[in-house]
């Protein structure tokens, strides 16, 4: 049994030590917004919060996060930062599939709290590691940009 | 355990949690028959058709007959229900139809559901148009009845029925049980379009909001009561069988619960993913490979490049192209190569399925039902209507989901047929499965020849293709193959607009090779664009030719291929210098247009070609007809993306064979374009009151070769083989 916290909450599971955070959260925690798309850390899909540290949850096994803050997409919101790139998400309407978006909204938050004005070669280097099939990558530069704004 | 399901089939609907959103509260899936709830919740008052039900908590609900799989169709679809209807786009959900063909079939494909070509706005138009204006036509008379004034006097807005003269004013909900009770109109008027308020406005996306909180649900999400995961061991090759199998390190692991050989591999089923994936990783399969094909890539083409030097069946003949050949002064060849394709979505696939005894439920990002449906019920001995589908999104498909065998969604069922078990199970491709899992844009060669007049006219074209058929084998293979050729092969070839005498478009379609294939985000077009204007910009430079006039010139009859045209190289400066770059870097700009699934793109691309090759695309403007433009944000996003899916294919995409196996796996091999190689992009949508059609397409095959020509201009070099390769282009 591993006892994690998740979004502010206590939570045990039990999975064996080197299962990935990824299906720890998705198949134990049933929080199936961050999403599983390679599963060796090449897409972003499932980036989630480890003590304010964007982290690939798939390749990260639950048992090196124990004790340690997770943030997922469902809690995204309870942060300034998270709120605001939320809302620049939907108002500048980003998303086209969805699949990547919460890992995509997750490396964002992480950009944006240590860089509070990103220029777009900042945000190509932190955002590089998400990959989106749907091409969506225009919009979510401008939505880092918005959330800047509005964060100033 | 409960949790949110929010584009569910409404026939599975039981109740909603309270607030805005669509709610279910498992295990509720099995309530079937259940009277059919609106989004908030509440029992539908009203359902004038289908496509529509309005709820006494004055929520409207479109039902969506297409699958949402990121292009805007339920957005889309909704905006035209609203408009006629005349409600307020707050109160407007979309739920997901059933799989019934009878009242959900895509008007383009005959009697079928199924999402693709395009074809979603299209086929709706005037299907929803109707649905939305008949609604409104009953609310107004229930209320003329109500307040006993004439129905003419009344007016809707933003979802407000009201009569001015008395100041009576009423909601869709305070109204919908009266509405429900009115004869529905045969005929009703349809508005004006000066009169639109959301159609060609911003009417912001449906999906937004759960896809941005984690609360969208992909089938990938689905959890239901004693689920199993189950994870599959599939043949190195196509063809591959199971000779015999070790399972016994596999059932050691902690989680697993059974084992199964199916027709395409053998399956490991567990109590979760992980622990399905580890007992797959652990099991010892002997493939027999004795039917198995074994070619490689290279192989391939060595053999369509034999086929291109023979004529082929004619696809299109317009003079006589041979005889303009053989007596021509000049005479201009070239010939491309095209990789297999993967779609790649970004949701791996996945079904989930259940047995229940007498019927079957699937739990998929559903895009085929109806083929789907017949699938499943012919390996289960079913009535197809005992196949009940809940259509969820789907995390891309770019033509994948639409599988044609359905390949995926009976390797699921069989699963479950092979177990012997009434468990729900959702089957789980990892990322190397779907890479290697075939179905792909098929492998390609084009031989073409082009004879040029003394004055820089174009004499004969004469187009050979060489590549499988998608077609065939499908259920659109009596009317898309014709004659031997398949439509989906040479169209975009077949269909070429420019004004030449003598033209000639001959297809070769080898049987022995038997790699799956499968539409793929533009079809026939992905490849057919990019060498007929890729070959009509040599044509122009041999003749020392503008590529826009002379392409201007011979679109005299093509006025909508002309005006997107005119557009793109009037927004992107065509013609003005282009600025220079740091020492040692070339650039260049170039240009494209084509016309896929009855929509016109015209494309302007800008490249930066450093001194070691390596390639940057700077800019992409592109200008698109595709009739009315119901919602201009969607179609703006819906090519910013195809610039993106265009360019992973361009500077990446290859899916290669050797000795029958697929060497790619991961996106380490098979890698999207990332952020940073993002151009900048720009849309312009050309006016039009034509009927709408496409955009999920049609943006994608102009990018290409607009890229390929931008190349050209920069650097000399015309780039023959797909996709690009850096140390072609060194300085």
């Amino acid at each position: 049994m591993i006892q994690l916290n998740v979004n502010g909450k206590p939570q045990r599971a039990d999975v064996d030590p080197d299962t990935p955070l990824l299906w720890t959260l998705r198949d134990s925690l049933l929080l199936t917004g961050t999403k599983f798309g390679c599963g060796a850390g090449l897409c972003g899909a499932c980036t989630v919060h480890v003590d304010g540290q964007p982290t690939r949850s798939c390749i990260t096994p639950v048992s090196s996060v124990a004790g340690k803050k997770i943030t997922t997409i469902e809690a995204v919101d309870n942060s300034r930062v998270g709120k605001a790139v939320q809302e620049a998400w939907r108002k500048l309407d980003v998303v086209q599939c969805g699949y990547c978006q919460s890992g995509q909204i997750m490396s964002a938050v992480g950009l944006l709290k240590t860089k509070k004005n990103p220029t777009d070669a900042d945000i190509d280097a932190a955002m590089a590691g998400n990959l989106c099939r749907c091409g969506t990558y225009v919009r979510i530069r401008a939505a880092i940009h918005e959330a800047a704004r509005a964060l100033a | 355990m409960t949790q949110a399901i929010h584009n569910l089939s409404r026939r599975h609907f039981l109740e909603g949690s309270a607030g805005l959103t669509l709610g279910l509260a498992l295990p509720a899936f099995a309530a079937k028959g259940a009277k059919t709830v609106t989004a908030a919740g509440s029992a539908a008052a009203f359902e004038p058709t289908p496509f529509l039900s309005i709820g006494a908590d004055n929520s409207v609900t479109v039902i969506s007959k297409h699958l949402e799989m990121g292009q805007g169709t339920y957005t889309g679809l909704a905006t035209i229900v609203a408009e006629e209807l005349d409600a307020a786009w707050a109160q407007v959900r979309v739920d997901g139809a059933p799989a019934d063909a009878k009242r959900y079939n895509n008007l383009a494909f005959g009697p079928m559901q199924g999402t693709g070509g395009s074809t979603a706005m299209a086929n709706s138009w005037e299907q929803l148009r109707q649905t939305g204006a008949v609604a409104r036509a009953m609310l107004v008379a229930a209320a003329a009845k109500r307040w006993n004034v004439p129905a003419a006097e009344i007016s809707v807005r933003d979802g407000v029925v009201s009569h001015a003269a008395s100041k009576r004013k009423a909601t869709f909900g305070e109204l919908a049980e009266a509405a429900a009770a009115e004869a529905v109109p045969a005929t009703v008027p349809l508005k004006d379009p000066k009169d639109f308020r959301l159609v060609g406005k911003h009417a912001p996306r449906k999906d937004s909001f759960a896809k941005t909180n984690g609360t969208a649900q992909f089938t990938q999400d689905v959890h239901l009561p004693g689920m199993l995961v189950a994870v599959v061991a599939h043949p190195p090759r196509f063809g591959g069988k199971v000779k015999s199998f070790d399972a016994s390190k596999t059932k050691a692991i902690k989680g697993v619960v059974d084992v199964v050989a199916i027709p395409g591999g053998v399956a490991v089923l567990a109590k979760d993913t992980w622990s399905a994936k580890k007992g797959r990783d652990a099991l010892s399969v002997e493939w027999d490979d004795s039917a198995a094909f074994k070619l490689g890539s290279e192989e391939i083409f060595v053999r369509y490049h034999e086929l291109a030097q023979t004529p082929g069946l004619i696809a299109r003949k317009d003079g006589d192209g041979d005889a303009a050949l053989a007596g021509a002064a000049k005479v201009v060849k070239a010939s491309y190569d095209f990789p297999y394709l993967a779609h790649a979505a970004m949701e791996p696939l996945n079904c989930v399925v259940q047995f229940t005894g007498d019927s079957l439920e699937v739990w998929n990002g559903e895009q085929f039902q109806t083929v789907d449906q017949a699938n499943l019920a012919a390996l289960f001995g079913l009535p197809p209507e005992k196949v009940s589908i809940h259509m969820l999104y789907a995390g891309g498909s770019f033509g994948r989901r639409a599988c044609k065998d359905s390949d995926y969604v009976k390797e699921a069922a069989s699963i479950v047929k092979a177990a012997g078990t009434r468990a729900p199970v959702k089957m789980v491709w990892l990322r190397e499965d779907d890479t290697k899992g075939g179905y792909y844009r098929p492998q390609f060669h084009h031989a073409m020849e082009a004879a040029l007049n003394a004055d820089g006219s174009i004499r004969a074209w004469r187009h050979r293709l060489v590549g499988q058929s998608i077609a065939k084998g499908s259920p659109f293979e009596g009317f898309m193959i014709k004659d031997g050729v398949d439509g989906l092969s040479v169209e975009g070839a077949a269909t070429l607009p420019y004004g030449i005498p003598n033209l000639q478009v001959e297809l070769h379609t080898p049987s022995d090779i038997t790699v799956p294939v499968l539409w793929w985000r533009s079809v026939g077009s992905t490849h057919t664009a990019y060498s007929t204007e890729t070959f009509l910009d040599r044509l122009a430079a041999e003749s020392k030719q503008d590529p826009v006039a002379l392409r201007l010139k011979l679109l005299d009859k093509h006025p909508r291929h002309a005006g997107v045209l005119r557009l793109a190289a009037e927004k992107a400066g065509w013609g003005t210098p282009l600025a220079k770059g740091k020492p040692g870097e070339r650039r260049g700009r170039g240009v494209a247009v084509h016309e896929s699934f009855h929509s016109y793109v015209a494309q302007v691309a800008e490249v930066t070609v450093q001194a070691d090759g390596s390639l940057r695309v700077d800019r992409v403007v592109t200008a698109v007809d595709c009739g009315v433009a119901i919602n201009p944000d969607v179609i703006r996003a819906q090519v910013e993306g195809s610039v993106g899916f265009a360019l992973s294919a361009a500077l990446h995409g290859e899916i290669t064979l050797k000795d029958g196996v697929v060497e790619q796996g991961n996106f380490g091999e098979y890698a999207p374009i990332r952020i940073n190689e993002m151009p900048k992009t720009e849309v312009y949508i050309v006016p039009s009151a034509e009927k709408p059609t496409g955009i999920g397409e049609p943006a994608v095959p102009p990018v290409a070769p607009a890229v390929a020509n931008a190349i050209a201009a920069a650097t000399g070099k015309w780039l023959t083989r797909l996709p690009f390769r850096s140390d072609e282009l060194k300085a």
